[in-house]
């Protein structure tokens, strides 16, 4: 790779010898190639990141005071439902799919994913998926506005709506499961070699425990959705008590799901998190493969504890004591992986750049999350904390500074390889710190208002949650603007900047640091064996 | 070559589990009844049972509570004519409902029980029920609904007070709604 640049060179200049196919046509919408479609996904899940982020502004917005200011209930609980739906579907799981794409055949030195077509398939659902879903924001009664969990008969309430959420919701899954089986075959087929499964970097072990969650659980949903629009529209009962069905069968199917869901929205951040940290602690992951069993015993406990979000609803005793024991068993395969990050960075030379600061923020905050998590599993006192914005946090703690953290972390640690020029590092530390005191302030006191009995989901609320309302919203505006200020730094690394190496960072291990940066459009073309040397965990067996 | 077939396998075994689980799904609807059958999860009342009167009774009283709710589709007024009772497990008692057509027009409704805590839903059996079959009310017309039930002497002793509970739904507006359901908005 002879590559002539010069800083003021247009992007597409760059790779002609790449054999890149020409024309915006040709190269965005038919691309076959992992690299160009882990952008695609990358820039879907951003633009839908801040499509959900403004309505989270709204919510935000209308609870900075008690009572009705500036929207409709009704279109509240429109921006509640909409919010989780896009940065469930649209942001945090295209972005990681994005980041498997663009990094798993680098990491096991193949050279592109194993079903090239329908990778391109896969992405470009999406963006149809989400306009469906969006198109009902403008609609005669408006978006779907039941909360994302969809539970009957409330969802069936809300106009035909619901048609275009159910419709929505299967494209979204068919892209998902396209996606799965492709990391799956990927990972299977298309490693060098000589790489084994336990030479594999712990984001394509995350990734591939992920992959399968994905297709065990997305047709579920699938199902779950599809007995919705029958009951809405083919007079069938499955969940409506006039007519024989049970409304709570539809929580039981939905978080059966949804368990495993959330599974799948973390475990690839875990991925990140274990690349991330060994670099900049100079050392080897402390407890590669205990890492992958824990990963392994997540993925299998997230299928038997789903009745855990609806202790509320009236479930035998034993029933009760099952799933709080059950769920408080997640606790020890999660505590492995948190103690084992803290073990790769003692008495390691660390340093602090901006991929690892967030990842520090991800181990200290994610924790926090999780054991308010631990908190909720317990039935009895599960009971105050149901439908509170102590939930509300919680899942928050999780996912933003969980999932999101991670995959910030993540776009500041390969961007340099993608881009080939290094982000600025005062910026990037800027908006470390930005966004890490930001959210606090949003959400934090979200734990306190829930215990005080604060509800979620509801625009208005009595005046003694005034203080803890108002500080939460000033930490959403600066942490919303946050991410506007993440744009700009990644356009500007984009456009240009210090120039990267290949090695990107000291001492990194991994083969995505033996390519050039940035990254050739067609890399490991041979599918000869690869230097097991440079891999993090290339010597193990 | 290799490569390909491994491919190929990896994509037939993940359509062949995606298949499965949707597969899953369909048999949780009847896999839910089983279960709520013999677990009494989800309160709904077993089946109809005369044979059930026998001369056993146990030795101790438990106390049944009665609520009546009406969805709000339906405008009736439906309440429980005493709202608790004392009652020895294995003899037959008979209690009412009354319920009124608030409306101009003739409603159908059809009532759907269940019972709290829902272990003790295996040990409640009805005998005659206003739920068993739908319901006329002429405009303005007010109605007792009589029923009969009998609380199984087998009844585990720490189930002091169980509660029986309707809700009535609108027979009329189901079938409505079911015939036109091209309108362009429902109201609730």
């Amino acid at each position: 790779m002879s590559h002539d640049i010069t800083h003021d060179e247009i992007a597409h200049d760059h790779h002609d010898h790449d054999h890149k196919p020409k024309g915006f046509v040709k190269r965005w919408l038919m691309t076959t190639n992992h690299k160009d479609i882990g952008t695609l996904y990358l820039i879907f899940a951003f633009a839908m990141f801040i499509f959900g982020g403004a309505m989270a502004m709204v919510i935000r917005l209308e609870l900075f005071q008690p009572g009705l200011q500036f929207v409709e209930p009704d279109f509240f609980n429109q921006m509640t439902t909409m919010h989780a739906l896009i940065m469930v579907f649209g942001a945090v799981m295209p972005a990681f799919v994005g980041l498997a794409n663009w990094m798993i055949p680098m990491m096991i030195g193949a050279p592109d994913m194993a079903l090239p077509r329908m990778n391109n398939w896969s992405f470009w659902i999406l963006p149809f998926a989400f306009a469906i879903l969006s198109s009902t924001l403008f609609m005669d009664g408006g978006a779907p506005a039941g909360g994302w969990t969809m539970y009957p008969p409330l969802v069936l309430q809300g106009g035909h709506n619901v048609a275009y959420l159910v419709f929505a919701v299967h494209l979204m899954g068919i892209s998902s499961i396209m996606g799965a089986i492709n990391v799956i075959a990927t990972i299977m087929n298309m490693r060098a070699p000589n790489v084994g499964y336990l030479n594999m970097p712990l984001f394509v072990w995350t990734w591939l425990i992920t992959a399968f969650l994905l297709i065990a659980v997305m047709p579920v949903l699938a199902g779950a959705v599809t007995m919705l629009l029958t009951d809405r529209y083919f007079d069938t009962s499955f969940f409506n008590a006039a007519g024989g069905g049970d409304p709570v069968l539809f929580q039981h199917i939905f978080w059966f799901f949804g368990h495993p869901e959330v599974y799948i929205m973390i475990l690839p951040a875990f991925g990140v998190i274990s690349e991330i940290i060994p670099t900049f602690a100079r050392k080897p992951l402390f407890g590669y493969v205990s890492m992958v069993y824990a990963t392994a015993a997540i993925a299998f406990l997230s299928f038997i504890v789903w009745a855990h979000h609806m202790f509320s609803v009236g479930m035998p005793l034993g029933a009760e004591l099952y799933f709080m024991y059950a769920t408080m068993m997640i606790a020890v395969p999660t505590g492995v992986k948190v103690f084992n990050w803290v073990a790769t960075m003692w008495k390691g030379s660390m340093t602090f750049e901006t991929p690892m600061l967030f990842s520090l923020a991800f181990v200290i905050l994610f924790t926090i999350g999780g054991f308010s998590g631990v908190m909720m599993a317990l039935a009895p006192v599960d009971l105050q904390y149901h439908d509170t914005y102590f939930i509300v946090a919680h899942f928050h703690y999780v996912l933003v500074t969980g999932a999101v953290f991670a995959i910030i972390a993540g776009a500041y640690y390969w961007l340099p390889k993608w881009s080939g020029h290094m982000y600025n590092e005062r910026l990037g530390k800027i908006h470390f710190w930005w966004s890490t005191i930001s959210v606090n302030v949003l959400f934090f006191p979200q734990h306190f208002l829930g215990l005080a009995g604060m509800p979620r989901r509801i625009p208005d609320y009595s005046t003694q949650f005034a203080e803890f309302n108002m500080w939460s919203s000033i930490g959403g505006f600066a942490f919303g603007l946050a991410q506007v200020f993440f744009i700009y730094i990644v356009w500007k690394t984009v456009r240009g900047g210090e120039k990267a190496t290949a090695e990107v960072w000291e001492g990194a291990k991994g083969l995505e640091w033996t390519v050039p940066s940035p990254a050739p459009y067609h890399t490991f073309e041979d599918f000869g064996p690869v230097d097991l040397d440079k891999m993090a965990h290339g010597k193990t067996h | 070559m290799q490569r390909e077939l491994g491919t190929r396998k990896v994509v037939r075994t993940s359509l062949v589990v995606v298949v499965a689980m949707v597969g899953f799904v369909g048999l949780m609807i009847p896999l839910y009844d089983i279960i709520c059958d013999i677990t009494g999860l989800n309160g709904k009342t077993g089946v109809v049972a005369t044979e059930d009167v026998t001369n056993q009774t146990a030795d101790h009283t438990i106390t049944v509570q009665f609520d009546g709710t009406v969805n709000s589709d339906l405008p009736w007024a439906f309440k429980p004519k005493q709202f608790s009772m004392e009652v020895i497990p294995g003899k037959l008692y008979a209690t009412e409902y009354i319920a009124q057509n608030v409306a101009d027009v003739a409603v159908t409704g059809q009532a759907v029980p269940s019972v709290a805590p829902g272990q003790a839903s295996l040990y409640f059996s009805k005998t005659e029920c206003f739920c068993f079959t739908e319901q006329l009310l002429q405009p303005g017309e007010e109605k007792n609904m009589p029923v009969t039930f009998i609380v199984s002497s087998d009844i585990p002793k720490d189930i002091e007070v169980l509660t029986l509970s309707y809700t009535f739904f609108n027979k009329n507006k189901m079938t409505a709604e079911q015939a036109a359901n091209n309108t362009n908005h429902d109201n609730i």
